[in-house]
């Protein structure tokens, strides 16, 4: 007897407990629906912006601390969009490079592929997150300090194709990075790269000096 | 107009030094020059400028149906407006939604005055030639709230569900750049470049999310609220451009106000 009615409750909490979840939607949930019913594309910032990839995915679920494994299997895959330049070379021109890191503008509504809304290259925006140069003091710390990058880690080849894959894709090394992935999503060209490789690597580059 | 203000300016950093910050938010002397240069400019604030405008669009006859707001609702009854910007976003009954003060007035034009969304939404921010008329009453509503303690509602459960979709939209991560509102503004003791990024997610912090909002922008020298402010957030954040007085705005509002409950609104801002 004793049995029954609690297999009753059961079956009727059970019950319950569907209806709920079929009700109630969880804020996530909410919130996608919500953004997705209430932004519009907007030049080249189109509606699949708003999608998650693996890399955002995971950093969402996991509140940008994933577990050993998955970060692990995250930064394998992103390893694996790595395009090094075809000619082999690093070094790009770190006058250039500085202007890149200066500048912060690209890839919002009005802007262009690969252009400003001013017909300027993309810049990366590096100081507004790196103290980089010795002569700008406005710089952000949101990322570390990049001053004496090469000086402090020696100018090998190892450390230029390491530059260059982080500026290229910062979640090849930190699964949930907040830095960008500037090659990865076409924002800067390899030869933007290459400049600020030498930014930080040219040993005749004041942030080296 | 604009030379003579920031002469003034100058001559009232001068004369107010030496300053002591009656409150110093952060310890970082960059911020604290900010914070001193904001308390002398709010002494002459061309806001008010804009909210003498807002009342008058808020008083008069207007719209096609040729009537004024002072029947709107802002949430404390119809015209009520002392005191009604500090206790929003809140739930509305005849929308069943939250909304946050802008997105009611809108609201309110559409159904009080008879103006239609689509050209409401067209061009909602203010520009060097023209300020849209809900930027100015949405300045005058926010002034008569000065001085006083922020106070969204949390009670209704449609204001607790807007206050959970906002916390998720806060820290969603998608876009070219990987970034979330989190991203700039979940880290205490961030800057970017020279400009310090206060943590909306402390309560001590949040308030600079709603402080100085509505505000005069002395870059192009116009008059800004916080639509203007969270799509411009959108806009660098690289993610497609949110539909303006909409219902995510509002649930981002509720998240970010509510975070700030209790916390003195200082009235009407002046920006760099």
């Amino acid at each position: 007897m004793r049995k029954i009615a609690t297999a009753a409750t059961l079956a009727a909490g059970v019950a319950a407990l569907a209806a709920c979840a079929a009700m109630q939607s969880t804020p996530r949930d909410r919130a996608l629906a919500l953004m997705q019913r209430d932004f519009h594309a907007e030049g080249i910032a189109g509606m699949d912006r708003l999608k998650e990839d693996a890399v955002q995915a995971a950093c969402n679920k996991y509140d940008d601390k994933p577990p050993a494994d998955v970060a692990a299997r995250l930064q394998k895959e992103q390893a694996a969009t790595l395009k090094f330049p075809t000619d082999g070379k690093l070094l790009g021109n770190w006058k250039s490079g500085e202007k890149i890191a200066q500048r912060g503008r690209g890839m919002t509504w009005r802007d262009k592929p690969h252009k400003t809304s001013r017909g300027e290259p993309n810049g990366g925006g590096c100081y507004n997150c790196h103290q980089i140069g010795p002569d700008t003091t406005s710089f952000g710390t949101i990322g570390p300090s990049l001053y004496n990058f090469g000086k402090l880690r020696g100018y090998g080849r190892d450390i230029q194709r390491y530059a260059y894959a982080k500026i290229y894709n910062a979640k090849a090394y930190s699964a949930c990075s907040q830095m960008p992935r500037f090659g990865h999503i076409d924002a800067l060209t390899e030869d933007q790269i290459k400049d600020l490789v030498a930014l930080l690597m040219d040993p005749k580059s004041p942030v080296n000096r | 107009m604009r030379r003579a203000l920031m002469l003034s300016l100058a001559a009232a950093i001068a004369a107010a030094a030496p300053w002591s910050p009656a409150k110093a938010q952060t310890e970082d002397p960059v911020a604290a020059d900010f914070d001193k240069f904001r308390a002398i400019m709010e002494q002459a604030n061309p806001a008010e400028l804009f909210e003498v405008k807002g009342e008058q669009l808020w008083k008069t006859p207007r719209g096609p149906k040729k009537t004024s707001l002072e029947k709107c609702d802002l949430g404390l009854g119809p015209g009520v407006v002392k005191g009604a910007y500090a206790q929003m976003p809140r739930y509305f009954a005849d929308v069943d939604r939250v909304m946050d003060a802008e997105a009611r007035i809108v609201h309110c034009m559409i159904t009080l005055q008879g103006f239609k969304y689509e050209d409401l939404a067209k061009r909602p921010f203010s520009s060097a030639t023209k300020t849209p008329d809900p930027v100015s009453i949405t300045t005058y509503v926010a002034a008569q709230s000065a001085g006083m303690k922020l106070a969204p509602s949390q009670s209704h459960p449609k204001e607790k569900e807007a206050y959970e979709t906002g916390k998720a939209i806060f820290f969603y991560r998608a876009g070219a750049y990987d970034f979330s509102c989190a991203s700039c503004h979940g880290v205490d003791n961030q800057r970017i470049r020279t400009q310090p990024l206060p943590n909306f997610t402390k309560p001590e912090q949040a308030i600079r999310a709603v402080q100085g909002w509505p505000g005069y922008r002395m870059t192009g020298g116009v008059m800004h609220t916080l639509q203007w402010r969270l799509n411009d957030c959108f806009r660098q954040q690289r993610f497609p451009e949110p539909d303006y007085a909409s219902e995510t705005l509002s649930a981002l509002l509720t998240y970010l106000t509510a975070n700030a409950q209790g916390q003195e609104y200082k009235g009407l801002g002046i920006k760099r």
